[in-house]
């Protein structure tokens, strides 16, 4: 073989070569997952149209309370609570939940736990870490989940 | 029968008729038109502070209590029924509602020394001012919420189940009286430490 056919030799490799490398490549692009829709809040209307509101939520004057699905579970509110200030200065619901005012109101009293603190020591009175109540329990309405959940609530809570 | 008239009244009578007593019929006149004027005044200025465009025509008023009652019930419901500053503020009876400019006149005296013109200096002033109309409240029976909640119309078969059970007992046995209870309905509560019930 001289060194002519040797070099000729090289062109059609070099092209082999070529095509199988991009073969690979563009195989793996394929293989990613497709990029996933992002959508903000406001949902997929484009910017610069207004699209409509979404209903109010309804809260009711008072309902029933809803069934706990997980022991120590925050109780939702089963009453309406416009109107009511949560301040540094006072707060409202403390008027009917608290111990010494639950008797004569006829409300649930706060738990115990409400009155430790975050390292577990036990207060005189309603521990700062529980004093915005809703930052825990919220009314009850009529609003869908915001994520799929799948949970089950043990055999002992459910309803029979 | 001719009645007798009283010799002073006739004397009197002379003393008007006689030609120098013109002067006199001048007053007279003045002073029964000068009164319906001062009267009639009177009443319009009355009328007049007693709209909520002139309680809150102060920054001290508009940028706090206002803005504060603006979210809430008795400024906008299904119903659209608006309780006004006066309404809740000032008794409707004309003796009360007298007693209480008097005692509203500090309130505006108070604007022009500069006791509360700032709302660092309203909420420093907030509790005092507060407990004035707690009292005020307590004292009258909350007669200025009575004038539109009449406590003989109330159902208590369509109030919450929480309203019904203490309408129907402390209210109704008149232990307590709204402003008890509803303590806040308005305006943003001063610190209530110390308050009893809360
Ligand atoms: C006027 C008195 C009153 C006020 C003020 C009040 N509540 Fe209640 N609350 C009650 C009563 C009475 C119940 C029981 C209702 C029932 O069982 O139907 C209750 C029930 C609850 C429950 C459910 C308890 C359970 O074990 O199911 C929660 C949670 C609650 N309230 C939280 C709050 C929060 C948070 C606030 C303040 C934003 C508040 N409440 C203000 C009277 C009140
Ligand atoms: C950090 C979250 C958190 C905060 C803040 C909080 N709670 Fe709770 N609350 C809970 C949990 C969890 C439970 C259920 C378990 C328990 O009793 O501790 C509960 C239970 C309750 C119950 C039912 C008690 C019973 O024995 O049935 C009432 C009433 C209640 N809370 C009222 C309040 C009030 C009023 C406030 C505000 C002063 C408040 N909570 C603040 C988490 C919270
Ligand atoms: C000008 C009339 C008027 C006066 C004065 C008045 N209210 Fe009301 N109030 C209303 C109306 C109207 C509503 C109901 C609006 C609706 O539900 O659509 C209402 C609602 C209420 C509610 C229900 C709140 C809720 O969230 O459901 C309470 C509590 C209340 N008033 C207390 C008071 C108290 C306390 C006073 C005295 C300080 C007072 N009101 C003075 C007209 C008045
Ligand atoms: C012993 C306490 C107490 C007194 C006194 C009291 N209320 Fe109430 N009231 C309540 C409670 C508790 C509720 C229900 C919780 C809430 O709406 O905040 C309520 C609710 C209401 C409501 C709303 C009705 C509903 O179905 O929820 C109105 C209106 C009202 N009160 C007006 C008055 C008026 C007017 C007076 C005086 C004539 C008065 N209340 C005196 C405790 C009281
Ligand atoms: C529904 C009745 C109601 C209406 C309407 C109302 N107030 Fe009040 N106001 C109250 C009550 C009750 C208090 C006593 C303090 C409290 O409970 O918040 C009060 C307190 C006040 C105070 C003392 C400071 C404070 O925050 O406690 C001022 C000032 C005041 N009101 C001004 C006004 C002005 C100005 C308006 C009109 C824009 C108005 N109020 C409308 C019921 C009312």
């Amino acid at each position: 073989m001289n060194r002519r056919t040797v070099s000729l030799l090289w062109l059609p490799v070099s092209a082999i070569i070529l095509y199988l490398a991009s073969i690979t490549v563009l195989q793996g692009a394929d293989n990613q997952p497709p990029p996933e829709e992002v959508e903000s809040l406001r949902g997929a209307a484009p910017v610069g149209e207004v699209p409509a509101a979404p209903d109010l939520k309804k809260y009711p004057k008072e309902q029933v309370p809803m069934d706990l699905q997980f022991v120590g579970q925050p109780p939702l509110i089963p009453h309406s609570i416009r109107g009511y200030q949560i301040t540094a200065n006072s707060n409202k619901c403390l008027t009917c939940h608290a111990w010494e005012n639950a008797a004569s109101t006829g409300a649930p009293r706060i738990g115990i736990s409400h009155f430790r603190d975050r390292d577990g020591k036990v207060l005189a009175d309603v521990s700062p870490s529980r004093y915005f109540c809703t930052q825990c329990h919220v009314p009850q309405a009529n609003a869908k989940p915001l994520v799929p959940n799948t949970y089950q609530p043990v055999e002992s809570l459910k309803k029979p | 029968m001719k009645l007798p008239i009283p010799e002073f009244l006739k004397r009197y009578w002379h003393f008007l008729t006689r030609p120098l007593a013109l002067a006199l019929w001048i007053i007279l006149a003045f002073g029964f038109f000068a009164g319906i004027i001062f009267w009639g005044g009177f009443n319009t200025m009355m009328e007049m502070s007693n709209t909520e465009a002139f309680c809150t025509s102060c920054h001290e008023m508009r940028d706090t209590v206002f803005q504060e009652m603006k979210t809430t019930i008795h400024f906008s419901n299904r119903s659209g029924v608006r309780a006004s500053c006066p309404d809740c503020h000032v008794p409707h009876e004309w003796t009360h509602k007298i007693v209480r400019k008097v005692q509203a006149s500090k309130e505006l005296w108070g604007k022009i020394t500069g006791k509360i013109d700032t709302p660092r200096k309203f909420e420093e002033h907030r509790l005092q001012m507060a407990m004035r109309e707690w009292d005020r409240m307590k004292k009258n029976d909350s007669r200025e919420c009575r004038n539109c909640h009449n406590f003989d119309s109330m159902d208590f078969s369509l109030q919450s189940k929480r309203a019904a059970h203490m309408h129907s007992t402390a209210l109704a046995s008149g232990e307590l009286t709204c402003i008890d209870c509803h303590k806040g309905i308005a305006h943003k509560l001063p610190d209530m430490s110390g308050v009893p019930g809360w």
